[in-house]
C-alpha cells in the first residue's frame, strides 16, 4: 500500500488491549503537549475524545440550520403554490390557510434536519475515505474488534522519533510501531 | 448508546431481572459471533427453506401487480360504495408494523434503555422492508403508478399543482419522509460494523463491498464523538417523527366526514395501535430467528419479555380506544354515529367485529400472567393473534364504515377479490424475503453497541 517510493513517516502508533489503558495514556499524552495525537478504538469511548482534547463539535448547530431552512422552505412551497402560482377558490376559503399547511411544514423540518445531521457527520469526518495512513498496520484491522491504538503524527511540534518512542512505550502499550504515509 | 455505566441501584436490579447479555463474552467474541453469521458460519437448511417460500410468494405478488398494471384497479374488489379497502387496510397495517422499529431504535434510546441494544439494528430493518411493502399499495392504487411523480410539487407544462390542504398530501411527505430518515438511521448504525465486517471478511470481493460501504470507517475517538451526536441528534428527530406518520395516516380518516373515520381520538388511537401491531410483529420475527441461529446470549429472555409487556400496555391503550369510540357514538346523539356502532355490533360484518376485539383487547391479556411471559412459545402465538387483530382493525375501520354510511340507498357490502388476497399475501413474501437477505448478508445485531453494553467497557476511573 506505499504509495510513493521513499515511504514517509505518518507517524508512531501504541496499541493497547483495555479501554481504560488506552484511556489514561491519551490523557498523560495530552498532558505531555503532543497535539497532533488521535486514539482509536471498537465503540464509542466519551472520556477517549475527551482525553484527546476533543469535546465540541458545531454539529447540533448544522442539524438547527437545516431543520429551520427545511421548515421554512416547506412552508413557502406550499404558501407560493397555493397563493399566487396555482390558488384555488374552494367555498371563499382564505387561500393562505396556514393550519393546513403544518404538517407538511413538519415534515420537511424532519427531513432537512436528518439529512443535515447524516452529511453534516459525513463531511466533518471527511468521510468518505478510503485511503488513510494507519491502515498500513496490519493490526490496525483490530480497531475494529478488540484493541485500541493512540497515534501521535509525526508532524506534532513536538515529535521526535526516539523520544516519542520512548515515551509511548512508557505507556505500557502491547507495541508501539512507525506507521507510514 | 454510551450508558456503559450503570446506575448503582441497576446493580442490585440486574441480579434480579435477567441480563441484556449473558456473562463470559468479551469484546472479541462478541464481535466474532455476530460477523460469523455473515461471513463464516454456513447458512443454516431453515434460511434456504424461508428464502424458498418466500421467493415463490414474492413472484405471485410479481404476477399480481403485472395483472394490476396491464388490466387496471378494477381487478380488486373495492367499488362504489366501498372504494378503498384491501389498498388501504395493508398500507396501514405495514406502515403500522414499522413503527415499532423506530420505537426501538429512536425512543428507548433516549430513555436509555440498554435492552434494547441487540433488537435495534433488526427492528430497524424490519421498519424498511414493512415501508417499502406499504408504499406499494396507494403507488398501485393510483392506478397509473408510472405517473405517481405527479404527487410532488414540480414546474410542469400542464400549469397544474397538488393540492397542500388534503391529508393524502401530507401523507405522501410524511411516508416518503419517515422512509427516508428510517434508511439514514439504519445506514448510519450500519457504517462501524460495516467496518467490522471488512477487516473479517477474507474474501476480495466481500472485503471491497464492506470497504465501501463503510465510508473508511477507522474508529477514530473524533470521528465517533460526532457520530454519537449525530445518532442522538437522529433519534430525537425520529421521536417525533414516527408519531407524526401515524397521525398524519390517521387523518386521511379522521379529516373526512364519514361515521366512524371522522373522531378526534384517531391520531392517539392509530399510533397506539401502530406500536402494538409492530411489537407484536417483532417478537413474531424474533423468537424463531434467536433460535435458529442460536442468539440466547445477546436476545434474551429479559428482551422478549420486555417487549411482551410493551405490547401488553400498547394492547391496553388500543382496548381503551374501542371504548371510547363506542361511547362517543352513543354520547354523540348522532344517528349515522350510532347507526355505524351498531352496524359494527350486529350488522354482516359483526363476526369479524368480534374476532377483533377478541384478538385485540382479550386474548392479549394472558400476558399478565407470568407463566405466560416466560414462555416464548405463548408469547409467540399471542403475536400472532394480535398481527391479525390489526388487521381486522383496518378492516372495521375502512369497509365496514364505508359500505353503509348516510344513505340506505347507496348501501352496499364488500368482498375482496383473489387479486387482493395475492397482492397482500405477496407482499408478506416479500417482506419475508427482504428480511432473510438482510440476515444473510448484514449483521441483524448492533456489533459495535453490544460492544458497549459489556462490563469490561467501563472505563475504570479510579485508575485513570
Amino acid at each position: 500500500m506505499k504509495r510513493s517510493k521513499i515511504p514517509q513517516l505518518y507517524g508512531l502508533m501504541a496499541e493497547f488491549e483495555d479501554p481504560t489503558d488506552v484511556v489514561t495514556a491519551a490523557r498523560r499524552t495530552y498532558e505531555e503537549g503532543y497535539r497532533r495525537i488521535n486514539a482509536y478504538s471498537p465503540y464509542p469511548i466519551e472520556e477517549l475524545s475527551e482525553a484527546i482534547g476533543f469535546h465540541r463539535t458545531i454539529l447540533p448547530l448544522i442539524v438547527l440550520i437545516g431543520g429551520i431552512l427545511g421548515g421554512l422552505a416547506g412552508y413557502f412551497l406550499q404558501f407560493y403554490v397555493h397563493v399566487f402560482d396555482y390558488p384555488l377558490n374552494i367555498g371563499g376559503k382564505p387561500l393562505h390557510s396556514w393550519p393546513a399547511f403544518i404538517p407538511i411544514t413538519f415534515e420537511c423540518t424532519i427531513l432537512a434536519a436528518a439529512f443535515s445531521a447524516v452529511f453534516g457527520m459525513l463531511a466533518l469526518n471527511k468521510l468518505p475515505q478510503p485511503y488513510h495512513p494507519v491502515f498500513n498496520n496490519p493490526r490496525f484491522a483490530l480497531a475494529t474488534r478488540d484493541r485500541f491504538f493512540l497515534v501521535i503524527e509525526a508532524r506534532d511540534p513536538k515529535f521526535n522519533h526516539e523520544e516519542t518512542t520512548r515515551f509511548l512505550q512508557s505507556l505500557g502499550p502491547y507495541e508501539v510501531i512507525d506507521v507510514e504515509t | 448508546m454510551s450508558q456503559r455505566v450503570d446506575e448503582p441501584h441497576d446493580d442490585m436490579r440486574m441480579h434480579i431481572t435477567a441480563p441484556v447479555i449473558e456473562p463470559g463474552y468479551d469484546f472479541g467474541t462478541v464481535t466474532d459471533k455476530i460477523s460469523a453469521i455473515v461471513l463464516r458460519r454456513r447458512t443454516p437448511p431453515g434460511w434456504f427453506f424461508g428464502f424458498s417460500i418466500s421467493f415463490i410468494i414474492t413472484m405471485i405478488l410479481m404476477v399480481t401487480i403485472t395483472h394490476l398494471v396491464l388490466t387496471g384497479i378494477g381487478i380488486w374488489g373495492n367499488n362504489q360504495p366501498v372504494g378503498w379497502s384491501f389498498d388501504i387496510i395493508n398500507f396501514v397495517w405495514w406502515i403500522g408494523i414499522g413503527h415499532a422499529g423506530t420505537l426501538i431504535s429512536a425512543i428507548l434510546l433516549l430513555f436509555r434503555q440498554t435492552w434494547r441494544t441487540s433488537i435495534n439494528r433488526f427492528a430497524e430493518a424490519m421498519t424498511l422492508f414493512a415501508v417499502a411493502c406499504a408504499g406499494l399499495f396507494p403507488l398501485l392504487h393510483t392506478g397509473r403508478p408510472w405517473l405517481a411523480y405527479w404527487l410532488f410539487p414540480y414546474p410542469n407544462t400542464m400549469g397544474i399543482q397538488p393540492q397542500f390542504r388534503s391529508p393524502l398530501m401530507w401523507d405522501v411527505f410524511a411516508v416518503s419522509t419517515y422512509g427516508t430518515v428510517s434508511a439514514l438511521f439504519w445506514f448510519i448504525g450500519l457504517i462501524p460494523d460495516f467496518a467490522t465486517l471488512r477487516d473479517r471478511a477474507k474474501s476480495r470481493f466481500f472485503q471491497v463491498v464492506y470497504g465501501m460501504l463503510s465510508l473508511g470507517w477507522r474508529g477514530s475517538a473524533r470521528h465517533w464523538f460526532r457520530y454519537e451526536t449525530t445518532y442522538l441528534l437522529l433519534a430525537g428527530l425520529a421521536t417525533p417523527l414516527v408519531l407524526s406518520v401515524h397521525t398524519i395516516v390517521s387523518f386521511d380518516f379522521a379529516v373526512s366526514v364519514i361515521p366512524g373515520w371522522h373522531a378526534t381520538i384517531f391520531p392517539p388511537y392509530f399510533v397506539a395501535g401502530a406500536i402494538y401491531a409492530g411489537f407484536a410483529m417483532v417478537l413474531l420475527l424474533t423468537i424463531p430467528i434467536r433460535k435458529l441461529y442460536g442468539l440466547e446470549d445477546f436476545i434474551t429472555g429479559r428482551h422478549i419479555r420486555n417487549m411482551a409487556k410493551i405490547m401488553l400496555a400498547t394492547g391496553l391503550l388500543v382496548a381503551y380506544s374501542y371504548m371510547v369510540e363506542t361511547f362517543t357514538a352513543w354520547y354523540s346523539g348522532n344517528a349515522y354515529e350510532e347507526y355505524m356502532i351498531f352496524n359494527r355490533f350486529k350488522g354482516p360484518y359483526m363476526w369479524l367485529y368480534w374476532l377483533l376485539i377478541f384478538c385485540n383487547a382479550v386474548a392479549p391479556q394472558v400476558l399478565w400472567f407470568r407463566r405466560v411471559r416466560h414462555s416464548n412459545v405463548a408469547i409467540w402465538i399471542v403475536s400472532i393473534i394480535v398481527s391479525v387483530g390489526m388487521w381486522l382493525e383496518r378492516f372495521i375501520i375502512i369497509p365496514v364504515s364505508l359500505h353503509r354510511d348516510f344513505l340506505p340507498s347507496s348501501w352496499g357490502m364488500y368482498a375482496p377479490t383473489l387479486w387482493d388476497w395475492t397482492m397482500f399475501i405477496g407482499t408478506i413474501g416479500m417482506f419475508f424475503l427482504l428480511l432473510l437477505l438482510f440476515i444473510r448478508f448484514l449483521p441483524m445485531i448492533s456489533i459495535f453497541e453490544m460492544r458497549t453494553i459489556l462490563p469490561q467497557a467501563e472505563i475504570r476511573e479510579e485508575e485513570a
